[in-house]
């Protein structure tokens, strides 16, 4: 019985980590200590590849012995092939690894029963002498198909399997599901998956011409396991299974750094740039600028002295780097030094799962800090379609883990609602949304920038002009008329107005100033006159005040003399009257 | 005119299979003249590094050499010894 969430009472069963990425996660901690494995899947699934890496993993990074009995391929075949995957087997088969060829002869003749005593035996000499508790037994179909009695087969392999458990041996059985029956183990072999106490099921399909490899845990008893189907690549180190990592998410820090998108007004308008270790997505429609604002990202980039990578997907490097020179950004001599590492890569060669392994695998071969990638969305092109969007997920997490800051482009297929690598959903996964587009107005198209969302920042709403130039990219002054705002020959109208008026203003300013000056002088005139007047009038009135005076006391006088001459008469003619 | 054969049988021990092949090995040599042939009978599990020495996996194997001829084996409990035969007429014939 399977249980896949097994109960509290019950303790949870010993394992082994297999050491390959994502696949511990998969099977939560590894294979199943002292029990056996099958791993399954039809030719070319990868079962001799992940049988060996797990042998080799625990010998190189647990000094865990182990040994390798090879039913089909030769052992010198084997080795041959796990040499691309930069192995070190040469130094592990000393002392670490034993290799047993038991490949069944071609020519065998088979006269009655028989039985796998002899191998074991051999290999109870060797496990001794090792001290190995691993074992691999590959394509044990290839034996069992000896057996011309199901029946046989069967007992053999019950034979086998308690020799395995009764020697305390984690081991590994892989065997090949061919038939075209879709998931089937070759008929008689079905008694394995319920012999074993674990079973990964790996698969194979070649979609659109895109090869597609993903692994299922068929049984696991006594553990939990991921239930879902699982991509996994063969990458140049070997298999690496696309699972896990989410839950390192919450330990990282937050950063409030701030990284100069290489144009300083959408600087402004982003509070100072983007974050550091944040996601960013550019969308828009082909021919809006989006590489060049990811080329302007990769430059700011180089010139603060940090690693970038920059990805293109079906553009070629030399074409990116040329149309970037022509709006002033010059990537070359950033190449040159080593600062920007260009990798370009067809999107319709390899499934999105390989370009991810291939991504990181570049980003950690150069320590890099800024990663563009352009555009994201071919990654969903043909035959990747449905996938892309997890592998983006996941590109994204594990940039934040490392603390790469993220930058990505996503075409969007003019106005219609489906979209390469549905951008929607690609959204949600960014901390900083741009979208760039034409906006028509008056028989003109115009580039327009604006930033729909930016986590952690509070940022413009408004749609601004994007301007190419030979000198570079820069985002036009805002002239708004009834709420909107203008843009091309609108704008360069209204900057025109705004010109004029204000020439016009100055003209004004200078004319105003000049009459006044000329007022003002001709007043100092006048005031100079009226000065010259006063002192002269005053001038007369000094002289005539002292001759004035002179006179004043004559006629004073005068009048005095007549006045007492008169008031004498007076007098005299009342004192006539009187008398 | 038969030429000498040598015939080599790894056993495991006293499994079933094994006890068979040297049972019904016997029983056919008994057809044969004592100096036509030489039986050598190895225990895989009192000696098990002959195995991997010798690339005997599967038991009971029989290695049939004939005299001038190459090997040849046979593997099973040798239940149908018309093979052996056959290996037997077919190994006089490479001389």
């Amino acid at each position: 019985m399977t249980v896949n969430a097994a109960p509290a009472s019950v303790p949870a069963i010993d394992k082994e980590p297999t050491g390959i990425r994502g696949l511990d996660e998969v099977m939560r901690g590894g294979l199943p200590r002292g029990r056996t494995t099958l791993v399954e899947g039809g030719p070319g699934c990868g079962k001799t590849v992940l049988a060996l890496q797990t042998l080799v993993n625990g010998a190189m990074q647990q000094g865990a012995p182990g040994i390798f009995v090879a039913f089909e391929e030769s052992s010198l075949r084997i080795l041959a092939n796990a040499g691309t995957f930069g192995w070190d087997l040469a130094s592990l088969q000393r002392e670490k690894l034993f290799f047993l060829d038991a490949q069944p002869d071609p020519g065998l003749i088979r006269s009655g029963g028989f039985d796998l005593g002899g191998m074991l035996a051999a290999l109870e000499v060797k496990i001794r002498a090792l001290g190995a508790r691993r074992i691999v037994f590959d394509a044990l179909d290839m034996v069992l198909d000896l057996f011309d009695d199901p029946q046989l087969a069967r007992q053999e392999t019950y034979r086998l399997h308690e020799w395995l458990i009764r020697n305390e041996l984690t081991a590994i059985i892989t065997a090949k599901a061919g038939t075209k029956l879709g998931h089937r183990l070759i008929e008689g072999l079905e008694f394995l998956e319920f012999m074993v106490d674990c079973s990964v099921l790996l698969r194979h399909d070649v979609v659109e011409g895109i090869s597609q490899r993903n692994l299922r845990i068929g049984k696991f008893r006594g553990s939990s396991f991921e239930e879902n189907a699982i991509p996994f690549g063969i990458g140049a180190r070997g298999i690496e299974v696309a699972y896990g990592g989410e839950a390192q998410l919450d330990r990282l820090p937050a950063s409030t750094e701030r990284l100069s998108s290489g144009v300083e007004r959408l600087d402004t308008m982003l509070e100072g740039g983007y974050l550091r270790g944040a996601g960013i997505l550019l969308t828009g429609s082909p021919g809006t600028a989006k590489t060049t604002l990811a080329g302007a990202f990769a430059q700011a980039a180089c010139q603060r002295g940090e690693q970038t990578l920059f990805v293109t997907l079906d553009s070629p490097e030399q074409e990116v780097v040329r149309n970037l020179a022509s709006v002033g950004i010059d990537l070359t001599p950033h190449v040159a030094s080593g600062k920007l590492v260009f990798k370009s890569s067809r999107s319709s060669t390899a499934s999105a799962e390989l370009h991810l392994m291939r991504i990181r695998d570049w980003a950690r071969q150069h320590h890099i800090r800024c990663l563009v990638v352009d555009p994201v969305s071919a990654l969903g092109k043909s035959g990747n379609r449905g996938l892309a969007h997890n592998v983006i997920e996941r590109l994204v997490d594990w940039a934040k883990l490392e603390g790469i800051t993220f930058l990505c482009t996503s075409l969007l297929d003019g106005d219609s609602a489906t979209v390469e690598g549905s951008s929607v959903q690609i959204s949600t996964l960014a901390d900083t949304w741009i979208h760039l587009n034409y906006v028509v107005r008056s028989g003109e198209r115009n580039r327009a920038l604006s930033i729909i969302k930016s986590r952690g920042t509070g940022h413009s709403n408004q749609v601004r002009e994007l301007l190419l130039s030979r000198d570079g990219i820069t985002l036009a002054d805002v002239y708004t008329a009834g709420g909107e705002v203008l843009m091309g020959t609108l704008r360069w109208e209204r900057e025109e107005e705004a010109r004029q008026a204000e020439a016009e203003r100055a003209h004004e300013a200078r004319r105003e100033r000049e009459r006044l000056a000329d007022e003002a002088a001709r007043i100092e005139r006048q005031i100079d006159a009226l000065r010259r007047e006063l002192g002269a009038k005053r001038e007369t009135i000094g002289r005539l005040d002292s001759g004035a005076s002179q006179i004043t006391a004559d006629a004073a006088r005068t009048v005095m003399i007549r006045t007492r001459m008169r008031l004498g008469d007076q007098a005299d003619g009342l004192s006539e009257d009187l008398a | 005119m038969t030429a000498t054969v040598s015939f080599r049988l790894y056993v495991a021990g006293e499994a079933p299979h094994s006890r068979r092949a040297v049972h019904n090995l016997n029983a056919f040599c008994e057809r044969l003249t004592p100096e036509d042939y030489r039986i050598e009978i190895i225990d895989l599990f009192a000696d098990p590094a002959r195995a991997l020495d010798d690339k005997v996996l599967l038991t009971p194997t029989l290695v049939v050499t004939v005299e001038g001829g190459s090997e040849r084996r046979i593997v099973g409990n040798l239940t149908d010894l018309s093979g052996l035969a056959d290996v037997m007429t077919r190994g006089t014939d490479r001389s």
